[in-house]
């Protein structure tokens, strides 16, 4: 069975586990892997006017930056893995964009790392693998 | 560095010496001297009553105007509504621009630079010379004008500069250049330099100096009496820390406490307008008798008419142009958008916000009216209503506020200091922008500008309400002058934008997205 699963990335030793983890799962199914880069982003957040007139350009900037120093380097090292990785950098709620990308890309398992935050920040902020726990489309898969 | 150190530690013992309390208020008194005498014609001119009349020719020019705009774009203010609220909540927004500047974030921007002091001061002042009639006229005005900002800030985003490195510059000046020269019209350069002028004005004067005399008079009422110019210095320290050393976290701090400070406001004045829901009824009967009559208010019902057009005006700029400037930044492909969205805005701030202080002072009995024959009854000097204790202003709104929960005092202080440092933060931004397009972009020009601003805070906080507030408001009205000459120009523009969009909407080419 060809599987296809969407890893949440961003840079961290737990992602980079989760990552791992995806590899020899897609390895053992002959399957492909979809990083997924999320930028925290709500439309509704406050920002000064000057930082309006100057979102578009922090944007691109945002953007360009993830894509080099992320996103580059990773596919780079992925050449050799053996399996079929593509990357996506998207803007929006980690949980929520996960879910889309995992719908609209048709995947079978969503992977992601452990963050180690408190008990208590994960109840008063939500955490990511708590959301997508609720909210999945398909099997979640938290790595330590 | 060391000799710094010195000569500070000697002139401050010397400074204190000289008798602390007595040198400030002299400091106080030279300052608002200086001020009222410098600044006097101008504010004359702008207010400058129709021969014969007491009716100033400055407020039949935005009534006019609002009225005109209401009418040539068919009640735009209440058929758009609907929409303009599912563009905010972002039915119409591509998901995949995320991370870009949404309406909702244009919106908020601009409502934290005009929810403010005009809300809770001005319309204390609107209802203390005018009368409870005056909020009437400050709720039609409220609505009238959602047409005006339609109009501007449609403009706003359609002519804004986008540069290369991706940031944005809009604001009636790019309207008034660009506009005027797309309809092959002259003078609109003529008309761009004026209004940057205005706007510097009205960025050094409701933008800043009305705001932090209102902080200090705030303050003053919690903490005691002081010299304004302690306030002064305080605040000009951190506006500079913002403003010139980029002190981001003040700013940030400040945007997310705002709405929530707005939100708490209003709840606050539902519960006591609950609270005394059995004058609900009786409150709108002095505010319609009022409007028409004036309650033997001085200048009767002119002048609840001219105070509730006034605050309005001052309150929600709208007609005046400096939202067009916020809300430019807006990444959308059909300008007419953000018109739809920033007509909500003098609906938020004058409608709801304005109205809910006014409904609250009036229902409290803060204003003294003689028991027999209902008329209210004129302070010594005949100029505004007796209030109890003698409130005016803020403080009239605090004492309103107070006197059905005794705490509210405390949170109305921090509420009014943090309107008046986000007003004055969303100002210094509107004055930099006109100062620029005036003097050139460029780290020098745009520190003296900076300076300037931070000079007049200390001036504000010193100076006595009386000329701040009449310099303010002169100020911010001869930015409506220039602003909607250009409007009147410009509106057939809008209207081929609306009339497009809305039949693409009608046709099904605009659709939500989900």
């Amino acid at each position: 069975m060809a599987s296809k699963i969407v890893v949440g990335y961003d840079g961290s030793t737990s992602a980079r586990s989760a990552l791992d983890f995806a590899l020899n799962v897609a390895r053992a199914q002959g399957g492909s892997i979809v990083v997924a880069h999320v930028l925290e982003w709500s439309p509704y957040s406050f920002l000064s006017a000057e930082e309006l007139a100057e979102r578009h350009k922090r944007r691109s900037e945002e953007l360009e930056r993830a894509e080099q120093a992320l996103i580059k380097p990773l596919l780079k090292d992925m050449e050799t893995s053996g399996v079929d990785v593509t990357a996506e950098v998207k803007y929006g709620n980690i949980a929520e964009v996960l879910v889309k990308i995992a719908k609209s890309e048709n995947a079978d398992l969503i992977v992601i790392g452990r963050t180690g935050h408190s008990a208590l920040s994960s109840r008063l902020f939500g955490s990511v693998a708590g959301t997508l726990a609720q909210a999945a489309p398909v099997p979640v898969t938290i790595v330590p | 560095m060391g000799t710094f150190t010195k000569s500070a530690t000697l002139a401050v013992p010397g400074l204190l010496a000289a008798s602390g309390p007595l040198m400030a208020q002299s400091i106080d008194q030279q300052v608002n001297e200086l001020f009222a005498s410098s600044t006097g014609w101008f504010v004359n001119f702008i207010f400058s009553p129709f021969p014969g009349t007491s009716f100033p020719w400055i407020v039949a020019w935005l009534v006019i105007a609002a009225t005109i705009f209401t009418l040539y774009f068919g009640l735009i203010q209440f058929r758009a509504f609907p929409h303009s609220i599912a563009l905010v909540k972002g039915d119409y927004s591509d998901p995949n621009d995320a991370g870009e500047v949404s309406h909702f974030q244009a919106l908020a921007t601009a409502l934290s630079g005009t929810v403010g002091l005009g809300n809770i001061a001005g319309v204390a002042v609107a209802v203390s010379i005018g009368g409870p009639g005056a909020t009437f006229w400050m709720i039609l005005a409220g609505l009238m004008g959602m047409a005006s900002k339609f109009t501007e800030c449609t403009l706003g985003v359609k002519y804004r500069n986008e540069y290369d490195d991706g940031t944005v510059s809009g604001g009636p000046m790019y309207y008034m250049t660009k506009g005027f020269a797309a309809r092959g019209l002259p003078g609109g350069k003529f008309l761009a330099v004026m209004f940057a002028i205005f706007c510097i004005l009205g960025a050094f004067g409701g933008g800043n100096m009305f705001q932090a005399n209102q902080a200090h008079a705030q303050l003053t009422n919690v903490l005691g009496d002081y010299p304004g110019w302690i306030t002064g210095i305080i605040f000009a320290t951190i506006v500079f820390a913002v403003i010139v050393g980029g002190l981001k976290s003040i700013a940030r701090v400040t945007e997310k406490v705002v709405p929530f400070m707005g939100v708490l406001y209003v709840l606050t004045a539902l519960v006591i307008l609950a609270m005394n829901a059995d004058k609900i009824g009786w409150a709108f009967g002095q505010i319609f008798d009022g409007a028409f009559t004036g309650l033997g208010v001085a200048g009767g019902m002119v002048g609840a008419l001219i105070q509730g057009f006034k605050r309005a005006a001052f309150s929600n700029e709208a007609g005046v142009g400096s939202a067009a400037i916020a809300h430019s930044a807006v990444r959308t492909k059909e300008p007419i958008t953000e018109g739809f969205v920033s007509l909500l805005e003098p609906f938020i701030d004058t409608v709801v916000i304005c109205t809910m202080t006014a409904l609250v002072i009036i229902i409290t009995g803060q204003l003294i009216a003689d028991p027999e024959t209902g008329l209210y009854l004129l302070n010594e000097s005949g100029s505004a209503i007796q209030t109890v204790d003698g409130n005016s202003g803020v403080a009239l709104t605090s004492a309103a506020f107070s006197s059905a929960f005794g705490w509210f005092r405390y949170v109305l202080a921090v509420a009014v200091i943090l309107f008046a440092f986000s007003t004055m933060i969303s100002w210094s931004y509107y004055g930099l922008k006109a100062w620029t397009f005036l003097f050139g972009e460029g780290k020098t020009t745009e520190l003296i500008f900076k300076l300037i601003f931070c000079f007049f805070v200390v001036v504000g906080a010193a100076a006595s309400l009386g000329p701040v507030i009449d310099f303010s408001d002169a100020a911010i009205f001869a930015m409506a002058v220039v602003n909607i000459v250009a409007l009147y120009f410009l509106m057939p523009i809008v209207k081929a934008e609306l009339n497009s969009y809305l039949a693409r909407l009608k046709s099904g080419e605009i659709q939500k997205f989900q």
